[in-house]
């Protein structure tokens, strides 16, 4: 199968929907499809042979922070030739709503379009002004994937439709067969994100620490992620900063060693997560896990049966579960084996094989129509005699 | 005078085309609605004539071959008006027949198993699948023709109206069961 996925953010800057369209593209390729993906990247980037570059992505102000977008006729006309010379029986666009390279795809093609829809943004001003526009494209897609049960309410909610839910994938083994490092063993909790970005709740954490500390005397947190340290321990009180180790960033065999070595993995997000895909690696990696209790980790986390949740923002909750996990050796054991057997239906050769089922089913419907009155492209360009093809 | 009559004309154009522009998305809602019918109606008869196989495959007991069978039968004959009722009753047969894990393991070992276990599998996962897409697709040509100017302007011509493909699509658990 000839397929061809649009990934709308910069492909130089790491990613959650990057990394899925990476892993996504290679289990196809393995698989033996052709692929092709179109990403924006700066064109002295080095690039994988099967990515296409769409142009560098414009940094602009949209919907409260600044977004790398591309648009303009310069990308419109790499999307126009890509379609073209891929001649894709499937487009993958992910996405769709954001006004980038999905919208712009969406525009573009006439053949069958899947896409997945990843974040579950309230809905913005800008898309309430654009909807008849958006409504317009998104009308093209056949098939609509949501990343969670979350992420699809969302979309009901705010596009109307409906979506089957497939989640994203790990490489479940890679997790499962990185070797512990001694150095991070030993009554550690581990943390892995953005230090300075306080929707992922190092801030809650850092408010619960001098408990947990105070209980379990040997016990350290390990961070992992970009940030300011300084500023991070600056509520913290001195004698105790120098039982939070800060490793920076880590490379992907770091990131599994690290989950395969700590005790407790903690993730205490506040929100603006539609799915938790770090829940799912470091059970993987057979890490026991306790989450904030979003929506999203949540169902990741089977409602609490695979890992443990505690209400969200409560520092005293935290602390109160974290010293319960680090003293009981056996309830770890226990959400270890849990969390490996639950984590099988995230591995991607359980997902990639959803994700081809929606593909051969969109693709064997619109090849059952095309043979049943074979006409070619509708629309105005086509009745004004406009159209390319 | 001449001003006023080129302005009209103008704006006459305007609306023309984009009415013709809504035609054209129109167009292709029925279009995908065609298409995401036809996957619908593939992947039912192939859920049904995998079920249909593996009831006359005697590696089930007859009482639940005869269950299994009477049902994927009534699917594939059922008329358009029975179709939905019928394929509910062979999702709730198949329920029934693999509503514990051991008679799913029972096939698995029969020789040639296996691959009917995976087609089955992979067919009950698939029914609802097609069916959200068409429904999906369904919703949002029913979203446009209801709006005021596709009405006037009889811009659906004389396409009938679409319906929902309504049925118990829920698979038996056996078969879902990601976690084994």
């Amino acid at each position: 199968m000839r397929i061809g996925i649009v990934c709308p953010y910069s492909w130089d800057v790491p990613g959650g929907v990057q990394f899925h369209i990476r892993d996504l593209a290679e289990y196809f390729l393995g698989l033996g499809h052709e692929v092709s993906v179109l990403a924006p990247a700066d064109d002295d980037t080095p690039l994988p042979p099967y990515v296409v570059s769409a142009g560098r992505a414009v940094p602009v102000p949209y919907n409260g922070s600044v977004a790398r977008l591309n648009f303009g006729f310069l990308s419109a006309a790499r999307v126009r030739r890509w379609l073209h010379d891929g001649a894709f029986d499937v487009v993958h666009i992910h996405e769709p709503t954001s006004p980038s390279l999905g919208l712009l795809t969406c525009w573009a093609a006439s053949g069958p379009i899947v896409a997945t829809f990843h974040t579950s943004n309230p809905r913005s001003r800008a898309m309430i002004a654009a909807y008849s526009i958006l409504q317009a494209a998104l009308e093209k897609i056949s098939a609509r994937i949501a990343v969670s049960e979350y992420a699809r309410r969302t979309l009901v909610e705010h596009l109307g439709g409906d979506a089957v839910v497939i989640p994203n994938g790990v490489d479940v083994d890679f997790f499962a067969r990185a070797e512990p490092n001694p150095a991070w063993q030993g009554e550690t909790l581990g943390f892995i994100g953005r230090i300075d970005e306080p929707r992922k709740g190092l801030p809650v954490l850092m408010k619960a620490l001098p408990r947990i500390f105070a209980e379990r005397p040997d016990a350290r947190l390990l961070v992992a992620g970009r940030g300011d340290e300084k500023e991070a321990v600056a509520d913290l009180p001195g004698e105790l900063r120098a039982r939070v180790e800060f490793l920076g960033m880590v490379s992907d065999e770091d990131k599994a060693r690290f989950l395969r070595s700590v005790d407790v993995y903690v993730a205490p997000n506040t929100g603006g997560e539609s799915f938790g895909i770090i829940l799912v690696e470091a059970m993987s990696a057979g890490a026991p896990v306790l989450a904030s209790d979003l929506d999203a980790f949540a169902q990741v986390l089977d409602q609490g049966a695979a890992g443990e949740l505690f209400a969200n923002e409560d520092a005293d909750a935290l602390a109160e579960a974290a010293v319960r996990l680090l003293g009981d050796p056996g309830r770890r054991a226990e959400l270890r084996e849990r969390g490996s057997a639950h984590v099988r239906r995230f591995d991607w050769s359980t997902v990639g094989a959803d994700i081809l089922s929606v593909y051969e089913t969109v693709t064997g419907g619109a090849a059952a129509v095309a043979a049943e009155e074979d006409r070619g492209p509708t629309g105005l360009r086509s009745r004004l005699g406009l159209a390319r093809e | 005078m001449t001003a006023t009559l080129i302005w009209i004309l103008a704006v006459l154009v305007v609306i023309g085309l984009y009415l013709s522009w809504t035609a054209g998305r129109l167009d292709r809602l029925h279009t995908r609605i065609d298409a995401t019918r036809a996957a619908l109606d593939a992947q039912l008869l192939r859920r049904a004539s995998v079920a249909q196989e593996l009831a006359t495959s005697k590696v089930l007991d007859p009482a639940a071959s005869i269950v299994l069978y009477e049902a994927a039968h009534a699917a594939r004959q059922a008329e358009e008006e029975q179709r939905e009722v019928a394929e509910s009753e062979l999702s709730q047969a198949l329920r029934a027949v693999f509503a514990d894990a051991q008679q799913l393991d029972g096939v698995r070992v029969a020789p040639g198993g296996e691959a009917a276990a995976r087609e089955l599998t992979e067919a009950v996962r698939r029914v609802p699948m097609a069916r959200r897409f068409h429904n999906d697709a369904v919703g949002a040509a029913r979203r446009l023709r209801e709006h005021r100017k596709v009405r006037w302007f009889r811009l659906a011509g004389h396409a009938p109206f679409p319906l929902a493909f309504e049925m118990d699509d829920e698979p038996p658990a056996a078969l879902v069961d990601r976690a084994s």
